[in-house]
């Protein structure tokens, strides 16, 4: 295993789209296992693309568990992921670490459902919401070559939260 | 040897002012950084972080025809800074209410009795010239924890303030 290099922006390879995976095979699973590595190697990393890392394959791996006190599916590989429905907006900040040195806020859907592979090739179904809805969103986000810089409302910007009204 | 300096610029708004400055500055062969900039109360105000090997007096020199021609104050200093140190805030505040005295000395010093560090303030008076109301967005870093900031939060309230308490829980990924 190995820890592999983030690609930063400016460079604009992060711009290009990902292909789907066609081969569920052991070079796969090795190359899996080098981009767990890198997440967790990066400080506070709760998600990676592998466009991060200049592969440019559609595989996203999200494991927000270490958060306390939120939903999660654990540790998600997802391979070929496609989103099919979203539910709700919610401004909330976002880093990379492919854009060192700054956050910032971006509108992401508060619940959705998704499919992907895992590993193995076989297609799973998952839904999530809050702050795991939003890391699937920003790394299926690199699989399109698009980045949170893309996304950015006004620091201004704040949706007054909704009362709750009984 | 260059060193940062901060423009304070302010002046009634009108268009031009930024494209105008920015560019006599550029042309000077210096170098911008961070900036914050905005119209406060019909005028248009830069704070702006400028890098150059002029000395301050060569730099007001070379945006001076701006300056004048579009009656604005400015004035360089010498500041110790440099990019690249962004702090991460894990807070937000917001407090509006009726705009009245004392509102926004009262629920700053209750904030940094609680330990909270604030990085960014923006605030407006909002409402009508009769009814004023006070809008406030604070953003910092709640230094010893969020249960004194809520005890603080409770005491901002008591004079009829709204304020609204929000963890930035910021994702990296
Ligand atoms: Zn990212």
């Amino acid at each position: 295993m190995a820890v592999l290099d983030i690609l930063k922006y400016p460079d604009e390879v992060l711009k290009q789209i990902s292909e789907p995976v066609e081969s569920f095979d052991n070079e796969l699973l090795a190359f899996l296992a080098d981009l767990e590595e890198t997440m967790r190697a990066g400080p506070g990393g709760v998600g990676i693309a592998a466009a991060q890392v200049g592969n440019f394959r559609r595989i996203a791996i999200v494991d927000v568990s270490a958060k306390p006190k939120i939903k999660h599916n654990g540790c998600m590989i997802l391979i070929n992921p496609e989103i099919k429905t979203w539910d709700g907006m919610k401004i909330g900040r976002e880093g990379c670490m492919s854009v060192p040195d700054y956050t910032g806020n971006v509108i992401r859907a508060e619940k959705i459902t998704l499919q992907a592979c895992n590993a193995k090739g076989e297609l799973c179904d998952y839904e999530c919401e809050g702050y795991e809805a939003r890391a699937v969103q920003h790394e299926l986000d690199h699989l399109d070559g698009m980045l949170f810089l893309d996304r950015l409302v006004s620091r201004r910007t704040d949706l007054f939260k909704r009362k709750k009204y009984k | 040897m260059s060193e940062w300096k901060m423009l304070t610029l302010v002046g009634q708004d009108k268009p031009g002012i930024v494209a105008k400055i920015t560019t006599a500055l550029f042309d000077a062969g210096a170098k911008l950084g961070e900036a914050s900039m905005m119209r406060l109360g019909g005028n248009f105000t830069i704070m702006l972080m400028v890098k150059s090997d002029q000395s301050i007096d060569q730099l007001d020199q070379s945006i001076d025809s701006v300056v004048k021609a579009m009656s604005l104050t400015s004035s360089f200093q010498n500041i110790e800074a440099s990019l690249h140190q962004h702090e991460i805030p894990d807070t937000r505040i917001t407090v509006y209410g009726a705009d009245r005295p004392g509102i926004v000395s009262k629920a700053t010093t209750h904030l940094l009795d609680a330990g909270f560090n604030i990085l960014d303030l923006e605030s407006d008076v909002a409402g009508s010239e009769a009814e004023p109301i006070y809008i406030m967005h604070i953003e910092g870093i709640a230094a010893h924890g969020s249960d004194a900031l809520e005890k603080a939060v409770e005491q901002i309230k008591t004079n009829g303030v709204n304020v609204d308490m929000t963890p930035i829980d910021v994702m990296i990924g």
